[in-house]
């Protein structure tokens, strides 16, 4: 059921996305994005496009849209013989709103740049925001909006231009649980009964259930750079129950996906880009990696946990969870097997320590697996006033990364060494040293 | 509704079945309510304002010298009117210009290369110098009519207003927000209607805010406008700049203070009549997405959205509008971002030109400034320079001192914030040069020494900048600091290092660099200053200005101008930017 079998659907290709690369910046110089992705999309079906942050998954929602024009590649759209061109229209993670227009002018707004009379914007405005269910707040400034209600201005927004794709970033991201899970339900209520004029959906998201519960179809984004890296075809009958055991299978079918590699590639020292001092380090809190080892540690898991049920318990996406496991793997406190997370015999130990251990195994862990921080050490060791400025570190970084990547790696392992007391940086003078390492 | 309505002159160009509800409209204004009347009373007094001080503009200038301005308080109400509409007509014409160059300077990148520096040396630099010279374009424009002079004189207070506000906008059309930039691309909206619909409700906040500084600072300029030499006649236009230029020269007490009184009559009136009802208005453009707790309120607005006139009133505003986006056929947008990148070897090129003017104009003005000054010249204004800048220096700490622990005070009393803050704006609206003659007297009196006495003026209409904003900064210290702070004791100097100056400080920095830059340019005025015939002067930048635009010296004034603004441009570079750039990384309140 969950396999990859490329299933043509049975209607027609709308988009076809051939071989699309993308870099940021200009030029050669810049971090791949997009590297040659190919996709088509077909008329009625929802297709999600899953990945974490750095996946480039955004990027090619935007290309797709015509925000962005991607470095290689080209995104073409099926003729249409007779008719207007396909339109294509956006819901944004932010809502993207204007808080100067009412509701009304809001979702007017795409129509009035087409130049439709304003009778009919009116009337068909009207229309869409009473299917979005949102008759009442015709005047309403967005602010005095609840966040699911913006929304669903975005949404009305989006779907009242009559467009044949619907591209969706990370649509429910920002709203709490409950209001996201009946956004999503209406959302699929309308595709359903096809009330909504649009041919077809592009979502972005990194929550694996979500995917799961409104896809179709699946493409599972790989990060650094953004590849195709699996398809997978939904093909549980809507409505989805989420309890329902083929649903959880497919779930955790995914996750092992996200987190596995090729199998050709035995040394695993975690899933992040690069290697050695070049590895790009994700901003994981060590609190945050002492207590998920706690959680694991803990009585129902005890020492192994499937990822998708320790991301429902600690309600996490997997943009936060992701990082902080293949952290716990990069420093041998644990195994990702399959869905599962293990813990290693030191983590457990860890689990049990009381604070000054644990510090004691962090800095030991830290200086045996991550390199930079046994580069920065090793430096501060050789200079005779062991202090060493914080610049010479970016600078290396930066040969290999991006500017970006690069703070962020010098800042996460500054955060850890603090940590592990292995050594100490002062922000004013932007220098590491091992004078107040105590 | 009314709220709706009040909406007009956003341009909003979406009122469907628009023949039908605005006909609805008419049909209720038979009904006026009481705000009506009231509105309409206050409508028709400013529209007769508004002919009768236009009158005066389109008649010949001989007739200047039939009625010369006199200090007969009976004349002052209309020459307070003739100054408020010339300082009203510079702040449209800045609109205008600021609408147009700053929208430039965003779209084109080229001509940004060129505007946007043009604008931040601008907006710190005193233009004093321009008067003299463009005085006899405009006249040459309209010889022998008043229009001219008046127009010249509106040139001149527009010089002292566009500045900061082009600079300002185009700063906010740099920084509109990403996903409705997406939107509006991705709806493929023409430029004209992305402009009405996101570009400009983004920037007017900020505009707003703008223009009501500079019109504070145009007061600045009026005495300099109303009464222009040119060759060996001089021109005075009936204001309230010439009056008080004729009171000094008289020595007439009474009638300054007459002029101070209305000045400030005048501003409260304007200040409540304009700018407070368009300060609430723009709080709709304010980019937020969470409902404020504390809107900005005035009775005007207020009595203008209850009235029913309103859309009738507005109707030429939002025709306007609608006429824009009627009209506006052009194709839709392009969908694509990126601009085509132009060749290597013609951006080579462009930059080359922008080169080779730029070293043309420094020759050209080189040549013209050192055809009659030696490089000791230079050398000496250098000196004056640095004195004036001790000046401003001192100055600023003194300010500091003064003003930033009272700040705080009232900052952390809101009863007293809310009360006081439209003060402290006030006060810095109001023109300070109309207190220096009695500066002159008390020097003249007690035999002061002018070097030291005078530098206050300097400072006296700017460190109100320095007050209002360290005032917002202390009321923006979260309440849970200051209970933390009340909890563990914290109190005495140890309350101010750890909680109070880190709080105000990035506050106090837009304050401070405000105050220094307007210390600068009043400089000119300040540091050279008379009563009748006494004189008294400062060694100094600003006094070697001054007295160079008296005697027509143009080499000098070159000379002066661009001392001062590289001084000017260097300290914000060097001291201003860096504490900016500290306060954003160190002290940013989340």
């Amino acid at each position: 059921m969950a396999t990859a079998s490329l299933r043509a659907p049975a209607s027609r290709p709308l988009v076809q996305v051939e071989h699309v690369s993308h870099r940021y910046g200009r030029g050669d110089g810049g971090a791949p994005v997009l590297d040659d992705v190919s996709l088509t999309l077909h008329e009625d079906e929802v297709v999600g496009l899953l990945g974490r942050s750095g996946s480039g998954k955004s990027t090619l929602l935007r290309s797709i849209a015509g925000l962005i024009r991607p470095d290689e590649g080209s995104v073409r759209f099926a003729e249409v013989p007779d008719g207007p061109a396909h339109t294509i229209s956006m819901v944004f993670q932010t809502f993207a709103l204007f808080p100067w227009l009412t509701v009304l002018q809001n979702v007017e707004l795409g129509l009035e740049a087409q130049r439709v009379p304003a009778d009919e914007r009116r009337t068909r405005a009207l229309a869409a925001i009473d299917l979005i269910g949102l008759d009442g707040f015709e005047n309403a400034y967005p602010k005095e909006l609840s966040g699911g209600m913006r929304q669903r201005v975005g949404l009305a927004r989006a779907i009242v231009v009559n467009p044949s794709l619907l591209l969706m970033d990370e649509p429910f991201s920002a709203l709490d649980v409950l209001t996201a899970e009946t956004l999503r339900t209406d959302l699929l209520d309308l595709w359903a009964e096809g009330r909504m004029p649009i041919k077809s959906i592009l979502i972005v998201t990194h929550n694996i259930e979500e995917a799961v519960l409104m896809c179709d179809r699946i493409l599972v984004f790989s990060s650094n750079p953004g590849r195709v890296a699996a398809e997978i075809v939904v093909d549980l009958p809507q409505p989805r129950d989420r309890l329902d055991p083929a649903f959880r299978a497919l779930v955790d079918d995914i996750y092992a996906r996200m987190t596995a590699r090729a199998p050709a590639e035995p040394v695993r020292d975690g899933l992040f880009p690069g290697t050695g001092i070049q590895m790009v380090l994700p901003r994981v809190s060590t609190n945050a990696l002492a207590g998920l080892i706690e959680e694991v540690d803990a009585s129902p898991f005890d020492g192994r946990a499937a990822m998708a049920d320790l991301a429902d318990q600690l309600q996490l996406e997997i943009d936060e969870l992701f990082p902080m496991a293949e952290t716990l793997q990069l420093l041998r406190f644990a195994e990702l097997r399959g869905a599962d997370i293990l813990l290693t015999p030191t983590a457990r130990r860890y689990a049990q320590a009381d604070v000054d251990a644990r510090k004691a195994m962090f800095a030991q862990a830290l200086l045996a697996h991550v390199p930079l921080a046994q580069h920065i050490r090793r430096i501060l060791d050789e200079r005779a006033g062991h202090v060493a400025p914080a610049r010479r570190f970016r600078d290396e970084l930066e040969d290999h990364m991006s500017e970006d990547y690069a703070d962020e790696t010098l800042r996460t392992v500054t955060h850890w060494g603090r940590y592990a007391e292995v050594f100490a940086y002062d922000e004013d003078a932007d220098r590491f040293s091992l004078d107040d390492a105590v | 509704m009314t709220d709706r309505v009040a909406m007009g002159s956003q341009a909003s160009g979406s009122q469907a079945g628009g023949r039908v509800r605005s006909f609805s409209r008419i049909l209720r204004v038979t009904q006026p309510n009481r705000a009506d009347v009231i509105a309409l009373v206050l409508l028709i007094g400013i529209a007769a304002l508004l002919v009768r001080g236009a009158e005066g503009v389109a008649e010949p200038l001989s007739r200047l010298r039939i009625e010369p301005v006199t200090l007969d308080p009976r004349y002052l109400p209309y020459y307070a009117l003739r100054t408020v509409i010339r300082m009203f007509a510079a702040l449209a014409a800045s609109l205008v210009f600021t609408l147009v160059v700053a929208t430039l300077a965003v779209r084109s990148r080229r001509a940004g290369q060129i505007i946007v520096p043009m604008l931040d040396i601008l907006q710190s630099v005193p233009i004093l110098g321009f008067l003299t010279f463009t005085v006899t374009f405009f006249m040459g424009l309209f010889p022998g009519q008043i229009l001219g002079v008046e127009l010249a004189a509106v040139f001149a207070i527009f010089t002292s207003q566009a500045w900061n506000m082009a600079f300002s906008f185009y700063q906010s059309l740099r920084s509109v927000p990403s996903d409705l930039d997406e939107v509006t691309r991705g709806f493929a909206l023409s430029p004209m209607r992305r402009f009405l619909r996101l570009d400009l409700p983004f920037a007017t906040p900020s505009l707003v805010w703008n223009a009501m500084m500079s019109m504070s600072g145009g007061w600045f300029f009026v005495v300099a406008s109303e009464a222009i030499t040119v060759g060996n006649t001089t021109v005075t236009l009936p204001g309230v700049g010439s009056w008080l230029a004729l009171a000094i020269a008289r020595k007439d007490f009474g009638a300054i203070g007459l002029a101070v009184v209305a000045m400030g009559i005048v501003i409260l009136l304007y200040d409540q009549l304009v700018f407070r009802p368009v300060v609430a208005w723009a709080d709709r453009f304010r980019f937020e997405q969470t409902a404020s707790t504390e809107r900005p309120r005035s009775w005007a607005y207020d009595l203008f959205r209850r009235t029913r006139l309103l859309p009738v009133l507005f109707a030429p505003v939002t025709a306007l509008g609608q006429l824009l986006l009627t009209l506006d056929r052009g194709g839709a947008g392009p969908r694509e971002h990126r601009v085509r990148e132009p060749g290597i070897v013609l951006e080579r090129l462009w930059q080359a030109t922008i080169l080779v003017a730029v070293l043309a104009a420094l020759w050209l003005a080189g040549r013209y400034v050192f055809s009659t000054l030696r490089v000791s010249d230079a050398v000496a204004v250098f000196g004056l320079a640095c004195i004036t800048m001790l000046r401003v220096v001192v100055l600023i700490a003194l300010a500091s001192l003064v003003w930033v622990p009272i700040g705080v005070w009232i900052g952390l009393n809101p009863k007293w914030a809310e009360r006081l803050q439209p003060v402290a704006q006030f006060l810095a609206a109001f023109p300070a040069n109309v207190l220096f003659p009695f500066a002159v007297i008390a020097i003249v009196h007690w035999r002061l020494s002018p070097d030291i006495w005078l530098s206050p003026l300097m400072i006296l209409g700017t460190q109100w900048y320095i007050l209002f904003n360290v005032i917002a900064g202390a009321s923006a210290i979260p309440t849970d600091l200051r209970e933390a702070a009340g909890m563990f004791g914290v109190r005495g100097w140890q309350w101010w290092r750890q909680v109070a100056l880190p709080g105000v400080f990035p506050y106090y920095v837009t304050g401070a660099l405000t105050a220094s830059g307007g210390s600068w340019n009043a400089s000119i005025v300040a540091e050279a200053v008379s009563w009748g015939t006494q004189r008294v002067e400062a060694h100094g930048l600003g006094t070697f200005i001054a007295k160079a635009t008296e005697a027509g010296d143009y080499p000098r004034v070159a000379l002066g101008i661009a001392v001062m603004s590289m001084f000017v441009i260097a300290f914000n570079r060097l001291v201003w930017r860096p504490m900016y750039a500290f306060a954003e990384r160190r002290l940013r309140l989340a």
